[in-house]
């Protein structure tokens, strides 16, 4: 039942946001139920661990190996079981491939899901307000905050991740990387071309 | 009618604000003390990803525009450490704890007057078993005895009006958007929980879930480009078929 006439509980904790999380922390450790040095964990986890480079090596691999991209794009699943990358909030990914013809970009208006163990925790702007409520109606407008222009005979197509799916975008393999081995490739991928919001441009060494 | 957090499509938000790839993940160290605390107390098995969604969404929407994320988390946390008992609003109320002094509680604090155990203190998770269960996540996927009726290709329409069929203003995945949208069947998924039911206690229900691709034009007033597209994750008993018409 939404109980939306209780009184709200987080009203009965301090207002500061910091000492709120330090008073359940305190009153949830004091009870037994959580223990300090398994937070210690999941921070450094997300902090230092799981982050996108792991999606980078993902998509440095597909770009490599015709029938691993072949396999991701079919059912990533067991892929990225075998490498290690599935689990809390990538149970389930669907991995979308740019080309020419079709930009691919990743949004959850209705909450911030997003692939934990492709690319870590989504950045401020990825659960912010504006890119909620924007990049379905106007992805191209939020593309050129940016500083990206697609061509005009790209359609766009936006990913909104409403149910327990997510999804990683293989963005297209920059131009005069043909020589470059996985880990070079991995260098040059960022985060936000495998949200959609960026397009990968030529490694500067190698740019004419 | 939907709640504050079905934002899709709004109007009025204002630049998105991009960040350089090598930003903090955490801003504050509190912000990853809250999402440890979640994550931690999640493990204890009194609730699932729908009914701790369906938490945050509950805030009111002057809470829930003023909270930072991480604010939205700890809100909707306290709201079910209280309503699955885990722990009273006296606990929450405890008034040495208002300076968020954890080094006046060792030992002394809440727990004092009372010494046994918290019944749940057994399924605490330990920093030990940290890696497996993140490994491990909560995969919704699961077998249904609901026949997959929708191929790709096929034209289907969102219900309407959008709401939570089984309870009045409960969680559901249809935003508001695409109330009464017509599109196509991009992808099945396969069989997953319904959030619609889980979320009230209603039972897992899972049904077949699709991908839906829907025209722009058909979506917003002045769409951007006619090649433009929106694809969501749909269970079935959100859509009906549309009868092409040959003829």
């Amino acid at each position: 039942m939404p109980h939306d006439h209780l009184d709200h509980p987080h009203s009965l904790l301090p207002p500061v946001p910091a000492l709120r999380v330090k008073a359940l922390e305190t009153i949830l450790t004091n009870k037994g139920l959580i223990d300090p040095a398994a937070l210690d964990e999941i921070i450094d986890t997300y902090q230092n661990r799981v982050g996108p480079a792991n999606g980078a090596r993902v998509v440095a691999r597909a770009w490599s190996d015709p029938a691993f991209k072949a396999q991701l794009l079919a059912d990533a699943g067991p892929l990225l079981d075998d490498l290690g990358f599935s689990g809390r909030q990538g149970e389930h990914v669907v991995v979308v491939e740019n080309t020419p013809e079709l930009h691919n970009m990743v949004v959850c208006t209705l909450c911030s899901c997003y692939p934990w163990p492709l690319l870590g925790l989504p950045p401020a702007w990825y659960k912010s307000d504006a890119y909620r409520a924007r990049a379905v109606r106007e992805p191209r407008k939020v593309l050129a905050d940016f500083g990206v222009s697609l061509p005009q005979d790209t359609a766009v197509r936006v990913w909104d991740s409403t149910a327990e799916l997510r999804y990683l975008v293989l963005p297209m393999r920059p131009e005069g990387t043909e020589g470059l081995s996985e880990d070079q490739l991995a260098a040059l991928v960022s985060r936000d071309s495998m949200i959609g919001t960026a397009v990968l441009s030529p490694p500067a060494e190698v740019a004419p | 009618m939907s709640r504050v957090h079905d934002m899709g499509g709004r109007f009025g938000d204002g630049p998105v604000q991009p960040a350089a790839e090598d930003a903090p993940v955490f801003s504050q160290d509190w912000q990853g003390r809250a999402l440890a605390v979640t994550l931690a107390a999640g493990a204890l098995g009194q609730w699932n990803i729908d009914t701790s969604r369906h938490a945050r969404e509950r805030l009111s929407p002057e809470d829930y525009t003023r909270f930072s994320y991480y604010e939205k988390w700890m809100a909707g946390l306290a709201m079910l450490l209280v309503e699955t008992g885990v722990l009273t609003p006296e606990d929450l109320a405890t008034e040495d704890l208002a300076t968020g002094d954890a080094a006046a509680h060792d030992g002394a604090g809440t727990g004092a007057g009372d010494p046994a155990p918290h019944p749940l203190a057994a399924r605490a998770l330990k920093a030990s078993d940290v890696a497996a269960t993140l490994a491990k996540g909560g995969p919704a996927a699961r077998d249904s005895g609901v026949p997959v009726a929708f191929a790709p290709g096929d034209v289907v329409r969102c219900q309407r009006p959008a709401g939570n069929r089984f309870v009045d203003g409960g969680h559901t995945r249809l935003p508001a958007y695409a109330v009464g949208a017509t599109g196509r069947i991009l992808r099945v998924h396969g069989t997953y929980v319904l959030p619609d039911s889980a979320a009230h206690g209603l039972g897992e229900a899972p049904e077949p879930l699709y991908a839906v691709a829907f025209a722009a034009s058909e979506l917003w007033a002045a769409p951007e480009h006619p090649g433009d597209e929106v694809v969501l994750d749909l269970w079935q008993g959100y859509l009906e078929p549309v009868r092409i018409d040959a003829g």
